[in-house]
């Protein structure tokens, strides 16, 4: 086992170095920005004198690398800042303070966690029984339809997707809310329920990516002498496949459904904006709009880091289900 | 909650129905073969697929219904099945004319092509016409905003309904032609994704080759760099350098969508250069490299003269896989707002400006099909192109199981 645990530290170790990368791609883009900071705030009239003063408070008259340094350091320890819409509402109601992008960032990342997991919670299972099933019934009038139907899911936008749900369920059929107009203190049905229709949009476009693997690796296995013999030993195809197939099919699976979370991450920003979700993808993309530095700096460097996480783990899990790569020679 | 368990009790209902038709059938034909063998799971199927069809056969009569709530209850399923059929039929005439007019080589090719295959080139095909001939097609300007013309004419041109004859598709909020500003979307949102396009192969395909053919320190800086690019989640990152963009775009009067062709291209050149990387690695080791090595020719000659020609088949795929992304990935974009920009027609910003009219889909089921028209001439480009990649993938592993 200590072999396995090398293997891991070793990733881990590499996950953080391409964070830290990521990071200093992400401050250099920000300050290819013409001007700085101080002359975004306070836009084309300002005075010599008053973006002097922002400049000082915001420590940009110090050198790239000690901004740099100081910025990583907050963000490690959780100070991320303050976003500038905040600050100018502050600044012009004399009010001192701000609000940080910490407190901004941390509801709505709890949100966007809370949709990812309900969304995981409905594809991972419906994706890998159908992937089963398709597998299963592979070159039939079922696995000809699934084809059609999950290849059409995969390469529609998502707002497509979110548009015709709200269409069917709740325009046409009340059934669930088109608005997931969230608040703290809210009962969890509730919640859920407001949750359900985003949720349902993201389980479209993941799903069939999932069930189109998970077919893909059962069906690659299908040709090994082994399932051979499980066949001829008379065994009912669903048998051979759950039994046989699909343990040596982990691996590629659970690759594909932490690539697919990952993904998520993505996908979450345009589904948050169609269903108005309080999440961190709508903020981030606001705050896009009204070139809110901090903020996107800092929700960039979030995604970005969930994103190398989820990865970290696709990888680190493939090796653990898989006894040739956990020895290696 | 009620609605989840019909749901279920459908299918228990269903799973029933099979069973005893199973058991009926082994009954009746005294243990024929094909109803001894049949496993539970393809009972259902038939089960399955037989209520499918009905189901559909009876929304498609509930959608002529003379009720008008009903019958708008169910205008878009009417809508989508009889799209469907039209589709279908029009890929399988395509299909006829494709095995029987043309060079032999192409008569070859439609011979063994699939159904969603020839729908996917005749989609492309139209798309292209479309794209190209947006100025003759159309009928006003993409910006144009007409005069002596309301605003929001309801599509379908029907003056009862809010329509007007001379407007198909009717008009947006401030009185521009939609059916205008769909074609024009067409040569826009595709001409641009199709430049980004090419610019990422030419970027990523150029840089991949050089990294397969010089190896060495360069291969290794290059591959780190994309390594870090690939960590950022590409939506994410556009977004990040789209802000930055647009500051500079006012700054320097250049539009922003010169700078989003040039962020997108770059951000997705690095999925091209591990697939570029890859395929010329695996060619570099040939002997006629070594040859052409030995002959003495440059690094150009062999880039362009042995290493291209024998990639082109893995690239094209991956150029169709390529396109859809950074199409789908322009009109996330100006969905949201930060992609293409007005006065430039394209279909992501009109579904954001026309996703309203969906509420009012019980009501005037023809008001939401204008976002759904903008959003659908995206879903189905994207769908038609991975149609034909499939089928080329598949035609070229020589999968045939």
């Amino acid at each position: 086992m200590g072999n396995v645990l090398s293997i891991v530290i070793q990733r881990l170790a590499l996950g953080l170095l391409t964070l830290l990368v990521v990071s200093i791609v992400i401050f250099v883009a920000v300050n290819m920005l013409p001007g700085d900071f101080a002359e975004l705030i306070l836009g084309q009239g300002a005075t010599p004198e008053s973006v002097a003063k922002i400049r000082t408070d915001l420590g940009l008259d110090q050198p790239a690398v000690s901004r740099y340094l100081s910025w990583l350091g907050g963000m490690v320890t959780g100070d991320l800042g303050t976003s500038f819409a905040q600050l100018n509402f502050q600044t012009n109601l004399g009010g001192g303070g701000g609000v940080t992008v910490a407190e901004q960032i941390a509801p709505r990342f709890a949100n966007t966690m809370f949709l990812a997991g309900v969304t995981a919670v409905i594809a991972v299972p419906i994706a890998v029984t159908l992937g089963i099933l398709a597998a299963l019934y592979r070159n039939t009038v079922f696995d000809r339809a699934a084809n059609i139907l999950t290849l059409s899911s995969i390469s529609s936008p998502e707002f497509f997707m979110a548009y015709v749900l709200i269409l069917f369920l709740a325009v046409l059929n009340p059934i669930l809310p088109s608005l997931s107009n969230i608040y703290d203190g809210m009962a969890l049905s509730d919640r859920l329920e407001k949750t359900l229709l985003p949720a349902l949009t993201l389980t479209l476009v993941v799903t069939a990516h999932m069930m189109r693997m998970t077919r893909a690796a059962i069906i690659n296995l299908l040709a090994s002498p082994y399932i051979e013999m499980a066949r001829l030993k008379g065994m009912s195809p669903l048998r051979v496949i759950v039994k046989h197939a699909l343990p040596n099919a982990l691996a590629p699976i659970i690759n594909v459904i932490a690539l697919n979370l990952a993904y998520l991450i993505t996908g979450v920003v345009v589904v948050e904006v169609v269903f108005v979700y309080p999440g961190i993808g709508q903020l981030f993309v606001d705050s896009v709009k009204i070139r809110d530095i901090p903020v996107v700096q800092a929700s960039t460097l979030i995604f970005a880091a969930a994103y190398i996480l989820l990865n970290l783990t696709a990888d680190i899990l493939s090796i653990l289900s898989n006894p040739r790569l956990r020895h290696p020679k | 909650m009620s609605t989840l368990l019909t749901i279920i009790a459908a299918f228990v209902v269903m799973g029933g129905i099979a069973w005893v038709l199973r058991l009926a059938g082994q009954k009746a034909t005294n243990n024929a073969p094909q109803f001894r063998d049949m496993s539970f799971g393809v009972a259902f199927g038939y089960v399955l697929g037989v209520v499918v069809l009905a189901w559909l056969a009876w929304a498609f009569v509930q959608s002529r219904s003379s009720d008008i709530a009903v019958a708008n209850k169910f205008f878009f399923f009417g809508v989508a099945i009889k799209g469907f059929i039209f589709f279908s039929i029009a890929a399988w005439l395509f299909r006829l004319f494709g095995r029987h007019v043309g060079t032999q080589w192409s008569r070859k090719t439609f011979r063994h092509m699939p159904l969603t295959a020839s729908f996917g080139v005749l989609a492309i095909l139209i798309y292209a016409i479309f794209a190209i001939f947006a100025g003759v097609i159309a009928p006003y300007g993409q910006d144009e905003i007409i005069q002596g013309v309301a605003a929001n004419i309801t599509p379908g041109g029907d003056p009862a309904m809010g329509g007007n004859p001379a407007f198909p598709l009717g008009t947006d909020q401030i009185g521009r032609d939609i059916l205008s500003r769909l074609i024009f979307g067409a040569q826009n949102t595709v001409g641009i994704a199709f430049a980004t396009t090419l610019l990422a192969f030419f970027i990523g395909g150029s840089l991949g080759f050089l990294a397969a053919v010089v190896g060495g320190w360069l291969d290794q800086l290059l591959s780190r760099a994309v390594d870090v690019l690939m960590a950022i989640p590409s939506l994410i990152f556009a977004l990040l350098l789209m802000t930055i963009a647009s500051v500079w775009s006012s700054r320097l009067g250049i539009p922003l969508t010169v700078f989003m062709v040039l962020i997108i291209a770059v951000i997705d050149s690095t999925r091209v250069f591990r697939l570029a990387r890859a395929v010329g690695q695996n060619i570099v080791v040939m002997d006629y490299i070594e040859a052409a090595k030995l002959r003495g020719e440059g690094m150009w000659y062999l880039v362009f003269k042995e290493i291209l020609p024998n990639a082109t088949a893995p690239l094209l795929a991956e150029f169709g896989l390529r396109f859809c992304f950074v199409f789908l990935m322009i009109a996330s974009l100006s969905f949201l707002g930060v992609g293409i920009q007005p006065p430039l027609a394209d279909w992501g910003t009109m579904v954001r400006d026309l996703a309203a009219f969906i509420m009012f889909a019980q009501f005037a089921p023809l008001a939401a099909t204008a976002p759904l028209l903008a959003a659908g001439a995206i879903a189905l480009l994207t769908v038609a192109v991975n149609f034909v990649v499939d089928w080329m993938l598949h035609k070229t592993s020589g999968l045939k199981e």
